[in-house]
């Protein structure tokens, strides 16, 4: 008996859980509130069914429990009940596929004037690349990475040289414009994880892949890696910053590009973190490496 | 042609068959034993023990979650250990050795009417080489560097490499190698599991009048034979990989400014492997489960289960259907997108028959006489909970509502809820039902109610505020939650609530264990059929049953597993094995 009181409690306890509990997600700040209206609908649906069947057991085990001279009844199918069940129960899960899988087809078309933007993995950092005047971005190769071509960018493609190269640092983007994130790794898998921008994507090293979002509101948001990479996994954290248009230009205007970083005089050091910076015989070692693998 | 000489290594003729196939000695009686039923006890038991370490290691994890910073011993290193042994351990060591290798060792046979498995020394092998592959498990623990902490999935590249404990220690070498004994000793068991369904049923024992239990765990066997070579496959280049320096799975790597000598491998070909042996994983684990909970629910609620047929093919399709759906872990792996659309699909029709099973299973109460034994409490819970997890599961199977909750603990959540607490708590149910059949004796009520509502409503409340969490984007595997902006105050005083619920639920199992124990010598005596059941391992002659199961003549089946409160019998339940022609036109053809 007790047992049918709480299977209404739990009912009654889940659902007053979700409206009262102070853990939700977070203010959104990209353009993909149709996954959290998705989620909604979902949560609607699925919160409905649970409710339903929990109770419908409750009533059962209250109703028909072991009493004295009872007799169960003896029905062994009903195919009427069973195919109205069915139906009723494909409709409930086309009515989540169709807006899921619509929502998803806007995910995985690009808008055409998104700007590409590359963000680099490794363990445990995130850099960030943008197009230089050019508009494009130069092609890489995880065998150019050095100590002093940290992203690997090819060095001969005139593409790269206009490069903005953020190295360990903050990313910077302009609210409202739509981007193309393009993601990498020059080591293990990471993931490119905002919580406010609902979006995330893997990056896997010798492959790039994508997402696209737009940001909808200024501020600075928090950089989670969101795929196992290691000891250093839980510290990877990185900073994104929505400017207005204004503060975004001035912002670009004091980063330095590809080629300024990889000319001999070498002004960008001073960015880099110590861990990063590798002995010279290892430096060697790492050079030689990448010429043997040509 | 050699000359053959009488030896007295030949028996003389007048020695009966069932003679010779006894054991002669204690070692083979109870040691290398190749009667299934003590198999079954023997996997069972070091499925129990290895799982009391899955069990320690949760609660490590959960003290480094609850108190951040309180355990200094709990380094980042220390804790990715935990995370990847507890999860391997539950997913393969425990779940799937105990519902196949302990309760389809001890069960088929009995239910489909058979003497035992038709391989007895293959079976036999089967569960030495799964302890050798729990004893290689267990030794990455003393192996310098210590056990891999890549995580259950083992993802490369980083499985192998130096950032990752036992990467480029003995940790990673010992896993992959116990996975491909562990695979090599369940091919062994499953063939005879499947071999003795098909080919080793009484006479009578149609397919269609085979228990719902022995239809689960058959169906996951089949599934197993078929998914395990993948991940077979993916573990040997992955060990190769890592020993000779192949690349499989490695492509150019540049390692803290180091450039490794891989070149070309996929690191995404493993995710498909894997996952196309995990995804079918869960079923493997979880079908055992939906049969068993079926019987559960009929015998205890007094009532033939509701659309047997139905539930036959929700099985079967369930079964299928899985094989088709892996890439649903893989949404933001970075594979091609539009892979999604078809994935996603084939995910949310698996809910049909799915929601089919559990509408079965709650029609199966109505009208019924539901007699509140411990076995019928935790088939109840193990509903709330499986209806709970699979409803969760619609979120992230829904592609583009994945990509938020994604490697979340809103999936930690999920998946435990789904395939840790509802079939576990099934385990608890069939450990209450069939231990008078094993041991003769009842486990101790008391006891046993205080376990249930200490595991039910204690495994509820870990689980299910959990999803808010991850709904809140906290992500998983993060050994330190610390400096994040999107957690507040009181999302870290959560997670201390979920680490103490916890410990109490932790707890719960060692009185469980205690009951197990004690009652074997101080349960109240059971008597052949304590539950009044239908099913053959209930009418055999002696309690436990002896090797052979039936004494000199098999049963023969005259009707299906169900006829509970057939209308005009004169007891609520007529066993399998009872001829007569009560109601016989209503059983399904």
């Amino acid at each position: 008996m007790a047992i049918a009181l709480v299977l209404v409690l739990i009912v009654v306890g889940s659902v007053l859980f979700h409206f009262l509990s102070p853990w939700w997600w977070t203010p959104i700040a990209s353009n993909w509130d149709y996954i959290d209206n998705t989620i909604i609908i979902t949560f609607w649906i699925t919160g409905a069914v649970f409710a339903a069947v929990v109770l419908f057991m409750a009533y059962c085990v209250f109703r028909f429990r072991h009493r004295e001279g009872n007799r169960a009844a003896y029905e062994p199918e009903n195919k009427r009940l069973e195919s109205w069940l069915t139906i009723v129960t494909a409709v409930g899960v086309t009515s989540l596929l169709v807006p899921g899988l619509f929502v998803w087809s806007r995910f995985v078309t690009v808008p055409s004037d998104a700007t590409e933007i590359e963000v680099i993995g490794q363990q445990w950092q995130w850099s960030f690349r943008l197009p230089g005047k050019d508009g494009k971005l130069g092609t890489s190769d995880t065998r150019d990475v050095s100590a002093d071509n940290p992203l690997g960018v090819i060095p001969g493609d005139p593409n790269g040289q206009d490069d903005v190269v953020v190295e360990a640092a903050d990313l910077h983007l302009p609210v409202g414009k739509p981007v193309k994130v393009l993601l990498r790794s020059i080591d293990v898998l990471h993931d490119f994880y905002i919580p406010e921008f609902r979006a995330k994507m893997d990056m896997i090293p010798g492959s790039v892949t994508y997402f696209w979002f737009t940001p909808t509101r200024t501020g600075s948001f928090q950089v989670l890696c969101a795929e196992l990479c290691g000891q250093g996994h839980p510290l990877m954290h990185g900073m994104v910053m929505v400017d207005t248009e204004q503060d975004y230009l001035a912002w670009l205007g004091q980063q330095q590009t590809f080629a300024q970083l990889s000319t001999p005089q070498k002004t960008g050091s001073a960015d880099q973190t110590p861990d990063r910076t590798m002995p010279s015989g290892l430096k060697v070692a790492a050079q030689l490496e990448t010429v043997g693998s040509r | 042609m050699v000359d053959v000489t009488p030896a007295d290594a030949v028996p003389p003729a007048e020695v009966g068959e069932m003679e010779l196939y006894h054991p002669h000695s204690w070692w083979t009686k109870y040691v290398f034993s190749q009667d299934a039923k003590v198999i079954a006890i023997q996997y069972s038991a070091t499925a129990t023990s290895i799982g009391l370490v899955a069990l320690v290691l949760s609660w490590l994890m959960r003290l480094q979650l609850g108190f951040p910073g309180t355990f200094d011993f709990i380094t980042p290193e220390a804790y990715y250990q935990f995370i990847t042994m507890h999860g391997m351990i539950m997913v393969i060591y425990l779940l799937t050795a105990l519902f196949l290798g302990g309760f389809g060792n001890y069960l088929i046979p009995l239910m489909v009417g058979a003497r035992d498995m038709v391989f007895p020394y293959v079976n036999m092998l089967s569960y030495w080489i799964y302890l050798l592959a729990v004893l290689v498990l267990v030794s990455s623990f003393f192996a310098p560097g210590g056990p891999t902490g890549a995580g259950w999935t083992l993802y490369p590249p980083q499985a192998i490499m130096s950032g990752t404990p036992g990467g480029q220690d003995w940790g990673i070498i010992l896993m992959l190698s116990s996975l491909i004994l562990f695979i090599i000793g369940f091919t062994m068991g499953g063939l005879n599991y499947v071999v003795t369904v098909l080919q080793g049923r009484t006479r009578g024992m149609t397919m269609m009048r085979l228990p719902l239990t022995v239809w689960g765990i058959f169906t996951a066997t089949v599934m197993a034979l078929l998914a395990f070579p993948a991940l077979f496959v993916a573990c040997v280049m992955m060990l190769l990989d890592r020993t000779l320096g192949t690349s499989f799975f490695m492509p150019a790597i540049s390692e803290m400014g180091e450039q490794l000598p891989h070149n070309g491998g996929s690191p995404i070909l493993f995710q498909h492997l894997f996952w196309f042996f995990g995804h079918p994983e869960v079923y493997i684990v979880a079908l055992p489960a939906f049969g068993i909970v079926s019987d559960l629910i009929s015998t205890h609620a007094r009532k033939n289960i509701f659309g047997y047929r139905m539930m036959v093919w929700a099985i079967v399709g369930i079964g299928a259907l899985s094989f088709v759906v892996w890439a649903h872990h893989m949404y933001v792996s970075g594979m091609n997108p539009y892979f999604g659309f078809f994935f996603a699909t084939t995910t949310l029709i698996i809910a049909v028959p799915t929601a089919i099973k559990v509408y079965n299973w709650v029609l199966t109460l109505w009208r019924g006489d539901i007699h509140l034994t411990i076995p019928m409490l935790f088939a109840l819970a193990f509903i709330v909970t499986f209806v709970n997890g699979g409803l969760t599961g619609l979120f992230l199977g829904n592609v583009v509502v994945d990509v938020p909750l994604s490697d979340t603990m809103f999936v930690v959540a999920h998946f435990h809820m789904v395939m840790g607490v509802a079939p576990i708590i099934v385990v608890f149910g069939a450990i209450y039902h069939w231990y008078p059949k094993v041991t003769g004796r009842m486990l101790d009520e008391t006891l046993g109610r205080f376990h249930f509502w200490v595991t039910f409503l204690g495994a509820y409340l870990i689980f299910f505020p959990m999803h808010y969490l991850g709904l809140m984007g906290v992500p998983r595997r993060y050994a330190e939650l610390t400096d994040m902006t999107i957690m507040t105050e009181s999302a870290h005083h959560l997670n201390s609530f979920i680490s103490i619920m916890a410990f109490i639920v932790g707890f719960a199992q060692m009185v469980f264990l205690f009951n197990l124990i004690w009652s074997i010598r101080h349960g109240r005596e059971a008597g052949g059929n304590p539950w009044r059941a239908t099913t053959l391992e209930w009418q055999t002659p002696q309690t436990p049953p002896a090797h052979g199961n039936f004494g000199k003549d098999l049963p023969i089946v005259y009707r299906w597993a169900y006829d509970y409160s057939v209308p005009g019998a004169k007891e609520d339940f007529i066993p399998q094995n009872v001829p007569g022609a009560f109601a016989p036109s209503r059983e399904p053809a």
